[in-house]
């Protein structure tokens, strides 16, 4: 078995053990960085990989959300069905905004304010429909039982998701050594040599949209079954599509290790932030932070923190 | 059989006609020089040709198959490849990996495609410099690797857009070994070049274009003494040193 | 639908309009000079908001004059911004420009935050107690003066672009950044000119809106989106454009307001931006963007 493997096993193992050796408080903050990973890597396949920046993926999360928590609530669906189904919603969108953008050649800013307007719209509806919840949103009752993908013991959420986490990595890791990743990572260099070269570019970037928006749809049942509320502004709103975005991007977008790298960078900053600061009414510091950092990143390490590491290693070998 | 049939091909950018009515046929293993004066709408039928561009009017028949609406990408799945006159690498890709983006496109297994790329960068002479980004290279480095790009396609038919331009003496003699070797091989070529030599000592025949118009079609020695080009482009008898 | 409505809503939305109109000039001018698209535009007018409120609080100044004061002190952010951070990263690809921007955008809206806290604040100016009647429709002094000063600030702009040198200049790198270096023109200062104009709009414009409207940090956001809606849909760096679009989306904004509920009218909005740019992105007057 080779060192990297290994180590990789290590670290797993070392992950798993660890809600039995810490306390409550950390495995809390834990969950917030695995979670906040997973999304990170969803995002980071069509952000990252294929080079098409979104703005608007917290209008995955939602829409994954509130379709489990509708449809648990109101047909006494599963969630662990629902999840599937919230994640098939959220690829449908993916699918319309990506068609929308990839066909009528929207890049760059455009694409941007695209996925922004998308995102905003699902805002707006959730606020206004009172079927969905309106203004106040949906609340979900305690129950921990796990057929309802809720948990007494903070551990068991832990366990998800790290899974989930895991299993987006794997995804991601699957990808890069495939056609379809090697394909990703052309066409962000350079499209029209690409098309020149027999690949069909639509194609590749509606999937890579596709996946990318399932896999966050996936992530708003965990979201809404972990937190018990969701809040029309909060799940779909901007400031979770930054905090979607930018752990991939100051870790390394288009890099397998870079949304993980960036989400425990990240996390425990925004958590202290949040603990220590939110009080004293200084909210909102661990924004002027990810603001720092991003403009950081822009100006110094273009590619993110993984791959400057990994050149600093090189260099020292 | 005609590999390349093209007739009537027409095509206008508001106020210009940037091809108008362009009949062309090649055969299979027919290396085909387009010559003509900047401006005459050379890059243009190549972009009509690869599906870039859409035709005004006429019809492009490719190994007997109409590309009428096809995608670039299709275009080149069918066996038709083309270089940019301004090339364009993947800058940080390797050598090695952006042959492999072609390669991809006939063999989807990564290992195999890796193989794949593999020979054709030896084969043009890249070998060394394999595992190099593309980023870095010289001109006439990348010039070769846009060349192994198509290439590695697998294409029956290869159009290379000016693929000595900026080259010097040397690198020009190298590069036309290298087409002529990868005509031998059965590859047709379609050639856009202004280095008269280059274009004359390799192309079985040439078409002159002028004006988006056909002016002149024929052996090289045929095309070098036609009046008609010789005032549109050439400014004087061009005489081949075998011949001098 | 009452017409006296319709008609309120119209002039109600018109007058909005002349903010909407500077705030978006302001964008368009830095886009089209240096093809950077300002983030946090919408987070720089709140700036110009808070501080016509700091002004009218701790001194006493009247938003209708201290708009000049929130002008040049945004002006010097533009310039910071620009020499600082924009510069150089003028030939790096577009995503890094947004991404940095958005970075710009979050420390702005987030430093207010925490400068002047979430909730709504608002500006009490003596001049917008009165109303005044034209016809059967009413309307505030303080929008009267509003759309008036804004419109006597564009006119100016419009002045400086075409007369002086300098806004030639910036003309001129907009049309062709090389071709204005080689007639000599020191294209550094002028992106650094322009930034700091296209701020100073923007700067103006919070402050000529804050004895109309509560603002608060996270209204950035909103005014950015806005801005772009309107920039867009006038023609990516066409200042005409700008101009007519902010009157245009404003009115549009007022119509949606008063046929569909207020909340809704956001859709209206964000549903002509996907449409604008699936079917004509280089907008009504534009030319086409990168």
């Amino acid at each position: 078995m080779s060192l990297v493997k290994l180590l990789v096993l290590l670290a797993v193992a070392m992950l798993a053990a660890l809600p039995w050796v810490v306390g409550s408080y950390l495995v809390t903050v834990m969950i917030f960085i695995f979670f906040y990973a997973y999304l990170g890597q969803a995002w980071n396949i069509v952000g990252g990989y294929a080079g098409q920046l979104s703005a608007g993926h917290a209008a995955f999360v939602g829409i994954g959300g509130y379709a489990s928590a509708l449809l648990s609530m109101r047909l006494g669906l599963s969630p662990w069905i629902g999840m599937w189904i919230g994640g098939v919603l959220a690829a449908a969108l993916g699918a319309v905004i990506g068609y929308l953008g990839f066909r009528f050649g929207l890049r760059g800013f455009y694409f941007v304010l695209l996925t922004v307007a998308f995102a905003e719209i699902c805002r707006v509806i959730a606020l206004n429909v009172d079927a969905v919840g309106g203004a106040l949103g949906l609340y979900i009752t305690f129950t921990g039982n796990p057929r309802q993908f809720q948990f007494q013991d903070n551990r068991a959420y832990y366990y998800v998701a790290l899974v989930l986490m895991l299993a987006a990595t794997a995804v991601v890791r699957e990808i890069e050594r495939r056609r379809f990743g090697a394909y990703l990572t052309a066409i962000r260099q350079d499209e029209s040599a690409c098309e020149a070269l027999g690949v069909d570019t639509l194609r590749v970037k509606m999937l890579a949209m596709i996946l990318s928006s399932f896999l966050t749809g996936l992530g708003g049942t965990f979201y809404a079954y972990y937190l018990f509320s969701l809040q029309p502004n909060a799940v779909f709103g901007i400031p979770l599509s930054v905090e979607i975005v930018i752990r991939p991007i100051v870790g390394g977008a288009g890099t397998v290790m870079g949304p993980l790298l960036g989400s425990f960078i990240l996390s425990p900053l925004a958590e202290l932030s949040r603990t220590y600061l939110a009080q004293s009414g200084w909210t909102g510091v661990h924004l002027i932070v990810y603001g720092l950092l991003l403009i950081a990143v822009v100006l110094f390490l273009p590619q993110g923190a993984y791959p400057a590491l990994r050149r600093l290693a090189r260099r020292r070998a | 059989m005609s590999l390349l049939e093209v007739s009537g091909l027409r095509k206008r950018f508001g106020g210009l006609l940037a091809v108008g009515g362009l009949d062309l046929s090649m055969a299979e293993g027919e290396m085909l020089g387009l010559i003509g004066p900047n401006g005459a709408g050379k890059t243009t039928v190549f972009n009509l040709l690869s599906g870039f561009l859409v035709p005004d009017d006429g019809e492009i028949r490719f190994a007997g198959r109409l590309l009428a609406g096809l995608k670039p990408h299709e275009i080149c799945r069918l066996g038709l490849a083309r270089t940019f006159q301004i090339v364009r690498p993947f800058p940080q890709l390797s050598v090695l990996d952006n042959v492999k983006i072609a390669t991809l496109a006939r063999h989807p297994a990564m290992p195999i495609a890796l193989e794949a790329a593999r020979a054709v960068v030896e084969r043009v002479g890249l070998g060394t410099r394999a595992r190099e980004l593309a980023g870095g290279l010289t001109l006439a480095d990348r010039k070769r690797l846009e060349l192994a790009r198509a290439l590695g396609t697998e294409p029956a038919l290869l159009l290379l857009d000016e693929v000595m331009a900026g080259l010097n003496a040397t690198e020009i003699d190298a590069m036309v070994h290298l087409v002529g070797a990868i005509n031998a091989d059965g590859v047709s070529v379609l050639l856009i070049e202004h280095n008269m030599r280059a274009v004359m000592s390799l192309s079985h025949r040439i078409v002159v274009l002028s004006f988006g118009e056909k002016i002149a079609s024929g052996t090289p020695r045929e095309v070098a003494a036609d009046r008609r080009v010789i005032e549109a482009y050439l400014g004087e008898e061009y005489v081949h040193p075998a011949q001098a | 639908m009452d017409p006296t409505l319709v008609g309120q809503g119209l002039l109600s939305g018109f007058l909005f309009g002349g903010v909407y109109s500077l705030m978006a000039v302001g964008l368009t001018l830095i886009f089209g000079v240096m093809r950077v698209v300002n983030f946090a535009h919408g987070d720089m007018m709140v700036w110009g908001m808070y501080l016509a409120w700091l002004l009218s609080v701790r001194a006493g100044i009247d938003p209708y004059l201290g708009f000049v004061v929130c002008a040049g002190a945004l002006f010097l952010l533009g310039l910071v911004i620009q020499r600082g951070f924009v510069e150089r990263i003028v030939d790096a690809p577009h995503e890094m420009q947004i991404l940095l921007m958005l970075g710009v955008a979050l420390v702005l809206e987030n430093a207010a935050l925490v400068a002047f806290g979430p909730d709504p604040a608002r500006v009490r100016s003596p001049l917008s107690q009165g109303t005044v009647w034209i016809g059967p429709l009413f309307v505030d002094v303080a929008r009267l003066l509003t759309f008036g000063l804004a419109m006597v600030l564009t006119a100016a702009l419009w002045l400086f672009l075409t007369r002086t040198e300098l806004g030639r200049s910036m003309r001129a790198a907009a049309d062709n950044p090389y071709g204005a270096r080689v007639i000599g023109a020191d294209v550094p200062r002028v992106y650094a000119a322009a930034f700091g104009v296209g701020a100073a709009c923007v700067g103006a414009a919070g402050a000529l809106v804050s004895p109309i409207l509560p603002f608060q940090p996270a209204s950035g956001l909103g005014l950015s989106v806005t801005s772009f809606n309107i920039v867009i849909i006038g023609g990516m760096g066409s200042l005409p454009g700008a101009f007519v679009g902010g009157i245009l989306v404003s009115v549009a904004e007022s119509m949606g307001a008063v046929f569909l509920s207020p909340s809704m009218k956001e859709l209206v909005s964000f549903g002509l931006l996907i449409a604008i740019l699936l079917f004509r992105p280089a907008g009504l007057f534009g030319r086409t963007a990168s």
